[in-house]
């Protein structure tokens, strides 16, 4: 037995040598351009301002207070080092008990008392993009599929498919009716799935959604618990952006419905959750896996094994979590704040007859730029995006990177910066729509046109991504940009 | 159609080896010094206890590293928001820098081909997920570490084919046990990808030889594949021989980027053992391949070191009068431990392997068995956990082709509770077996129950319970 040493590719796994990392996507191209070349209010005031990038910035004055103020919360300081051996040394699987009462409560709070949730079934994991890993490899075999509204984050096809061989099928959603996810789309991509003998695990739906913004309602959080229980396939609930909604109507949780009168097989019932958006804690890595299922919470547990959150930082989420005052005063302040960012940011660009979609949550806003496209293409969109990179200097993510089936729309975050930055990338904006009352056409001597950008939807080679540092990964290490991951 | 995956079904997780039950046990009846005298001494976990004073002193001396400061700034919100794959460089220099100084800095290492990950059950995933495919394998020596088990094979797909070391040449690895396994693979029709060792070895507590690690290097060159070395437990080494890293025998060998074998031999590391702080989760890779290094980078998205405590340990390892104090100390007070574990053995008529590193010994006790059998084996464990009330882990779990070996833990309890389990080692020794001690070695290799006990009596339902922890290497 023997194989070509010359041929390195050969001696690693499929896996490490294919593209199912995903980070080939356009939706990662955009960093480049930040990277080089990153907004500075002093510094740099004429670089690209990063809206690609769903933080919650908003709140972290608030956080800082309680952090000063509550010094035992952390194991290293005077006043909480009488813990740290015992901390250090606790690497049980299931949390440290104060930990999983805490997010419990806090996701109960969250969800306005209307239901609780039982701490027993907290499960830990690397962060959301850990748990729905996780939770693909308990729900689905390689080569099961799980049923995905478009538009969706462009991290599910590596985290739901990328070690776990699990594929996602696109379930339509389009303008027409605001992205709603109807039954007549599900039944479609359910049998699409079933023609092509794919085997249909599950349904993932992310609400409030990313990239929309908006709320799942009642009727039709109702309509995909039926459809599931009818086709006896998990439901996977993503919440992570279940505290950013701050208008009506209100987030209604899946944990909501199921107490409802509505027939449901709860085993098919499962939750992702985290505290990187909610929070703006994406650095400490708190995932959540929170299933109705005993046996999925058994091996999930057994699995977060790859993902345990540090003690460390337990103990210091189940301090602040548990401090009701502050939970109370922090959810509502965030959803005062996220509220006058957002209609600051959609009344001034719907002056500049700029529209988006309406929406009441999230980290963002769904932007419609289809009217600059030379004709409603994704190749049109591609080019009028890499004018608001290069030219309008501000990063922001095509849809079609979220497998949006309609060209000219974008996703612009506006909670990862403060006042003054945001109304800088407001008045980019308005100058540029000004500008550009025409639909944007390519220049033929526009330099960023034959820039390294990718234009085209084929993946890379591997030796492509190698060879360009800048590709090696869209991050930039603190302090320059201190985000890695665009989420 | 099946509800769950094969994943969630079937128990290919290991988490039902009598490794795992043993702990069980200890949760329902763990020994107290003042609450439950009489309950189960925790032997089975491979924890470092001994050198928390050190770290805690510190603690005490740089309070700015604890409160999310840098300079007199707050950086919270800077941390809360970093969740860069590639981690904090002042993070990944410190880390580098004390792998090179528990190297005896013979080393030189780059941060740039250090990967970070939520510990080294983690980075040992990853490391399959990215050199080998499902179906395919890797060989291991044995005895080893019962969670490779689940680590490297449950969501990989991927098979474990054991090297088998005896007891005739102290457990090491030689030509011909590793052919034998290649060839056992082949006769599998499974591809093998590459050797994994760990260096110190868990459980035999000694470090690998010169000779051993170059006897790796030629097999994997030969083979063209892979070589993990799980080296979790370099800063354990108390004794000589000293620790001797496969990336110094590389040096040796004068291989460079030049040499193919260069980019195949892959570091485990893990702050788990030699620091003692299992719960933060910090593990790492290190791969001279940057294929390697990429594809783990990506990887360990599904589990980053909290960036809390990559700011808290970057400010620890920074400080090199502590990492050295750390060393030097840490080695002090586990060779006496080791030390007085081997005398209380003796004392019992038990001898181990002569080991020189780790957090345990392996422990000789084929002269207590019934027969030369993994079911007497069984029965030994089962009178040590329910009878002499310690939790110790049978060889068996461990994948030992020799019945009669244990792994018995020192550095996770006080001394005292090490004196007592000694105690009542020496006592359960004396009335099972009638053998008089003479000059700390047992004289006879016959065993009489002198309780006439029946065996049904340890047959006990383990039903497994889910509240069990378990990590513990």
């Amino acid at each position: 037995m023997g194989f070509t040493l010359s041929n390195q590719q050969q001696l690693l796994s499929k896996m490490a040598t294919g593209n199912g990392h995903g980070e080939n996507s356009p939706y990662f191209d955009g960093w480049k351009a930040y990277d080089s070349d990153p907004f500075h209010v002093t510094k740099n005031p004429n670089g690209v301002i990063q809206m690609g990038l769903a933080e919650n910035e908003m709140c972290f004055d608030l956080i800082q207070e309680w952090v000063l103020n509550n010094p035992e919360a952390s194991i290293c300081t005077a006043a909480g080092v009488n813990e740290f051996k015992d901390i250090a040394i606790f690497q049980d699987y299931h949390g440290l008990p104060e930990f999983r009462n805490a997010v419990a409560n806090f996701m109960g709070r969250v969800r306005g008392n209307r239901v609780t949730f039982d701490a027993d079934r907290i499960v830990m994991s690397g962060g959301a993009t850990g748990a729905h890993e996780t939770i693909a490899f308990c729900l689905a075999d390689p080569g099961d599929a799980f049923l995905v509204p478009v538009p969706y984050y462009p991290g599910f096809d590596r985290d739901l498919g990328w070690r776990t061989g699990v594929q996602l099928i696109p379930v339509a959603c389009d303008s027409s009716n605001n992205f709603k996810v109807t039954r007549a789309a599900l039944e479609a991509a359910y049998e699409k799935a079933q023609k092509a003998n794919i085997r249909v695990k599950g349904l993932l739906i992310t609400n409030p959604s990313n990239p929309l913004g908006t709320v799942l309602d009642r009727d039709t959080l109702r309509s995909l618990v039926t459809f599931i229980n009818e086709k006896k396939i998990h439901l996977v609930c993503d919440e992570i952006y279940a505290a950013t909604v701050f208008s009506q109507p209100s987030f209604i949780s899946i944990a909501e419905i199921i107490e409802e009168d509505i027939e449901c097989n709860r085993n098919l019932i499962h939750i992702v959750y985290s505290l990187s958006k909610d929070m703006g804690f994406p650095g400490f890595r708190v995932g959540i896996v929170y299933s109705y299922n005993d046996d999925v919470v058994n091996c999930a547990r057994k699995m977060s094994s790859f993902g345990l959150v540090s003690t460390q930082t337990q103990h210091l989420i189940a301090s602040m979590l548990s401090d009701n005052e502050f939970v109370e005063r922090f959810i509502a302040q965030s959803a005062k704040r996220l509220k006058a960012r957002h209609m600051r940011f959609t009344m001034e660009l719907a002056q500049v007859g700029t529209s988006c979609l309406k929406s009441n949550g999230g980290l963002f806003v769904w932007m419609d730029l289809r009217r600059l496209l030379k004709e409603q293409t994704f190749e049109a969109e591609m080019v009028l995006w890499h004018t608001i990179i290069h030219e309008v200097k501000l990063n922001v993510s095509p849809g079609s990177s979220f497998h949006c089936p309609e060209p000219g729309w974008f996703r612009v975050c506006f909670a990862n910066m403060d006042d003054k930055t945001m109304e800088i990338a407001l008045s980019r904006i308005r100058n540029f729509v000004a500008q550009y009352k025409e639909p944007i056409a390519p220049r033929k001597n526009n330099r960023y046109w034959q820039s390294n950008l990718r234009l085209s939807f084929q993946s890379r080679r591997m030796d492509d991504i190698m060879m360009s540092p800048c590709m090696m990964s869209p991050h930039s290490p603190i302090p320059q940009s201190p985000l890695v991951r665009a989420t | 159609m099946r509800m769950l995956s094969r994943n969630a079904t079937f128990n290919s997780h290991g988490q039902d080896s009598s490794y795992f039950l043993g702990w069980q046990e200890y949760e329902k009846n763990p020994y107290h010094e003042v609450h439950n005298t009489n309950g189960i001494i925790q032997m089975g976990l491979a924890e470092n206890q001994l050198c928390f004073d050190l770290l805690e002193s510190w603690l005490a001396k740089n309070p700015e590293a604890a409160a999310f400061k840098k300079n007199g700034e707050s950086i919270f919100a800077e941390l809360a928001l970093f969740q860069d794959y590639h981690g904090l460089p002042a993070f990944k220099k410190a880390m580098v820098d004390f792998m090179a100084e528990i190297r005896g800095n013979k080393v030189t290492l780059d941060p740039n081909h250090l990967v970070l990950t939520a510990g080294a059950t983690s980075a040992n995933e990853t490391f399959i997920f990215c050199l080998a495919d499902p179906g395919e394998a890797v060989l291991i020596p044995t005895p080893y570490y019962p969670g490779f088990d689940r680590d490297l094979k449950w969501r990989t797909g991927v098979e474990i084919v054991p090297i088998h070391c005896t007891s005739s040449n102290g457990f090491q690895i030689t030509e011909t046990t590793l052919e034998e396994a290649y060839q056992e693979a082949e006769k599998r029709n499974l591809r093998v990808k590459g050797v994994l060792v760990t260096n110190p070895s868990n459980p035999l507590g000694t470090t690998m030889t010169r000779n051993e690690l170059y006897l790796l290097l030629s097999f994997v060159e030969d083979k063209g594949i892979h070589l993990i070395s799980d080296e979790i437990y370099s800063g354990t080494a108390f004794s000589s021989p000293s620790f001797i890293s496969v990336m110094e025998v590389l040096k040796d060998r004068n291989c460079d980027k030049n040499s193919e074998v260069w980019q195949r031999v892959h570091v485990v590391y893990s702050l788990s053992k030699d620091l003692g702080l299992p719960g933060f989760r910090v593990g790492a890779i290190y791969s001279n391949d940057d294929m390697v290094v990429a594809a783990a980078t990506k990887m360990s998205s599904f589990g980053l070191v909290s960036s809390q405590t990559q700011h808290l340990l970057s400010a620890m390892l920074s400080d090199k009068k502590l990492t050295k104090n750390y060393i030097a100390e840490n080695h002090k007070r586990l060779k006496q431990r080791q030390k007085n574990l081997v005398s209380g053995l003796q004392k019992a008529g038990i001898s181990c392997l002569n080991g020189n590193a780790g957090l345990f010994c392996w422990v000789d006790m084929r002269h207590l068995l019934r027969s030369n059998t993994f079911e007497a084996e069984m029965e030994l464990w089962k009178k040590i956990v329910y009878e002499v009330h310690l939790n110790i882990s049978p060889g068996s779990s461990c994948h030992c082709t020799e019945p009669g070996w244990f792994r018995v833990c020192f550095a996770n309890l006080p001394e005292r509770t090490l004196d007592l389990a000694m105690q009542r080692l020496k006592a359960f020794v004396g009335e099972y077996y009638n053998v008089p001690e003479v000059n700390g070695r047992s004289q006879s290799s016959h065993l009489s129950h002198s309780r006439g006990q029946s065996l049904t009596k340890w047959v006990s339902r383990l039903s497994f319970d889910d509240r069990c922890s378990i990590h513990g290497r």
